[in-house]
């Protein structure tokens, strides 16, 4: 108990470095984003104007504040592209979200029922894909859509289809390269929690005669909802702002918000717009990212 | 007792499909890159013709070098950083901005890409740090110490807490306590965390795009940017190195892990 308390002090001070490294690398640039995103774009490098300038004094400072301008977040708001950008990286996040609870809930399901010695093998085989490139992932896919490819010879093959369908850059070739890269992302919180369930429970239910859809509805299901929140939200978050995967997969003709501020940066250079839209998609994710936090930070930090 | 009769045909069948969906499309890349032909609809034997035509793309190969630096680099002051962080949130009891503090490391777990790489990118232009390979190395430290802190952090909340305080009732200061006992329990964590770090950042495309200058593209730079004009053989070449490179990485860490002999892993994604 005390010498949890002496132990306590030191493990404190290790705290300094990372806190400093993150304050200046992840809470400060946020500032200038904010700040970027209430300037003007200029022809320049860098190609916006500067708003302010801390070594010019306190009247250089409030003639700044004047000159700040929302018109960015204006044009953002009133433009349709930027509109229907954020309505699209919704709904994809949801709809593959969906798709991916739908596919992910019985591969862990069936890994949670697996004698434990196979368990293990099954979550180091559900891991390695994680670790593999997301772009090598992807681009294996382009490989099998593609025109000439894997799929449309064995369609063609079997006489499904009489010539070769039309894979990538559609939306189905996104939905598959967005469910095939985050599948492991939401396998592995469902099957933390199923694979603690008591199994007696799901055998209680149905020695009292609920028959097995019933079991799962009623007692499997409601139990599992901690991994389903953290799964959904594992997923959700990142999907909401994707660039590669619609980038490479689908369409050009509908952009997620993600390839929009790419093409701002990239494409425009105009900075403070990019960044105008940066702002408005972390607002749109803050209560995600909040609820995400306390997830995490339950996990981590209470009682295991 | 009935353990056996609990797996239905429906879970085998699932499994069965899901891990073969998560692993065709790799085994079919990794097979193509020694298909002799240049067409992907053709199969013209075996041959390692590509591989040949990657050691002559002096460009492919500059990229991966860097990529490699700016992986062993970012990995290893991500290992220290997440590792002091770690200890900090498991073991240093409340502290005034804990909670901004843990905010900080597990937003950019979920965060999209693009936002964190646009605002490193306007930190350094605003701080008028040249662009290359240390901006480069500075934000994927940024985002795999994250990763690091939190296998590092879930490994120290699985340990008995009762070894490093009878290390201390028995005369040692808090510190020789935790490098004679808690660091050597915990160096297997530190190990994997270190090796998802370096794949991590070997992997990363967006927040590379923002924050690396001219003239120093990344591996997956490189490749995306082949990748968007079609399917080359030799891009199955070079993805079927950075697999094979994955995979000893993955061997090394797991047998990391194997020795810390934890039983049912912690629920973090990784």
């Amino acid at each position: 108990m005390s010498s949890r308390r002496i132990f306590a002090r030191p493990a404190r001070f290790a705290a300094i470095a990372p806190y400093v490294w993150m304050v200046l690398f992840f809470l400060v640039p946020f500032a200038f984003v904010l700040k970027i995103s209430l300037s003007q774009t200029a022809i320049a490098q860098p190609p916006y104007e500067p708003v302010f300038d801390l070594s010019a004094g306190w009247d250089a400072l409030k003639a700044a504040f004047a000159a700040l301008s929302a018109d960015n977040f204006r044009l953002i708001g009133s433009d349709d592209i930027y509109v229907f950008a954020y309505v699209r990286s919704l709904t994809v996040a949801i709809t593959a979200t969906a798709l991916l609870l739908l596919i992910g809930y019985p591969i862990a399901y069936g890994m949670a029922r697996l004698p434990k010695r196979w368990q293990a093998v099954a979550m180091v085989l559900v891991i390695v894909p994680f670790w593999t490139s997301f772009l090598i992932r992807i681009y294996a896919w382009i490989n099998i859509l593609q025109h000439d490819g894997l799929l449309n010879q064995i369609l063609l093959a079997l006489h499904l289809v009489s010539q070769p369908v039309v894979w990538l850059s559609t939306d189905t070739a996104m939905y598959i390269g967005i469910v095939y890269s985050y599948l492991p992302f939401m396998i592995l919180p469902l099957y933390a929690t199923l694979a603690k369930m008591e199994p007696a429970l799901e055998e209680a239910a149905g020695d009292l005669g609920a028959p097995p859809w019933q079991v799962f509805w009623l007692v499997t299901f409601p139990l599992s909802l901690p991994g389903v929140g953290a799964g959904v939200l594992l997923c959700f978050i990142p999907i909401v702002g994707e660039f590669v995967i619609p980038d490479l997969l689908a369409g050009s003709n509908a952009l997620m918000i993600g390839q929009t501020l790419w093409l701002e940066f990239f494409t425009n250079k105009d900075w403070p717009v990019a960044s105008a839209a940066a702002i408005v998609l972390l607002v749109v994710l803050l209560v995600p990212l909040m609820l995400y936090e306390r997830l995490q930070k339950r996990q981590l930090e209470q009682g295991r | 007792m009935r353990k056996a009769s609990r797996l239905t045909r429906f879970n085998v069948a699932s499994l069965a499909l899901g891990l073969a969906f998560l692993y065709l499309p790799i085994l079919i890349l990794v097979l193509y890159s020694f298909n002799a032909s240049r067409l992907v609809t053709v199969w013209g034997g075996w041959s390692l013709r590509w591989y040949r035509e990657l050691f002559n793309d002096r460009a492919m190969i500059e990229a991966a070098w860097m990529s490699l630096r700016v992986a062993v680099a970012s990995a290893t002051i991500a290992t220290l950083l997440g590792t002091l962080a770690a200890v900090a949130l498991s073991r240093g009891e409340r502290f005034r901005g804990r909670t901004l503090f843990s905010g900080m490391l597990y937003a950019p777990l979920v965060m999209p890409e693009v936002i964190t790489g646009l605002s490193l990118l306007l930190l350094f232009v605003a701080l008028n740090a040249e662009r290359g390979f240390w901006t480069v190395t500075m934000a994927h430290t940024t985002l795999t110490m994250c990763f690091v802190a939190v296998v590092v952090q879930s490994r120290l909340g699985s340990l008995d807490r009762s070894l490093e305080e009878a290390a201390m009732d028995l005369g040692c200061n808090p510190v020789r306590a935790f490098v004679a006992v808690t660091l050597p329990l915990i160096a297997p964590a530190i190990v994997a965390g270190w090796m998802l770090a370096f794949t991590l950042s070997l992997d990363d495309l967006v927040i590379a795009s923002f924050t690396t200058g001219p003239g120093s593209a990344t591996l997956p730079i490189r490749i995306y940017s082949e990748v968007r004009l079609g399917v080359k053989p030799e891009i199955n070449a070079i993805c079927t190195l950075v697999i094979a490179l994955i995979a000893v990485v993955i061997v090394i860490a797991s047998l990391a892990s194997k020795l810390s002999s934890s039983q049912g892993e912690s629920a973090a994604p990784l």
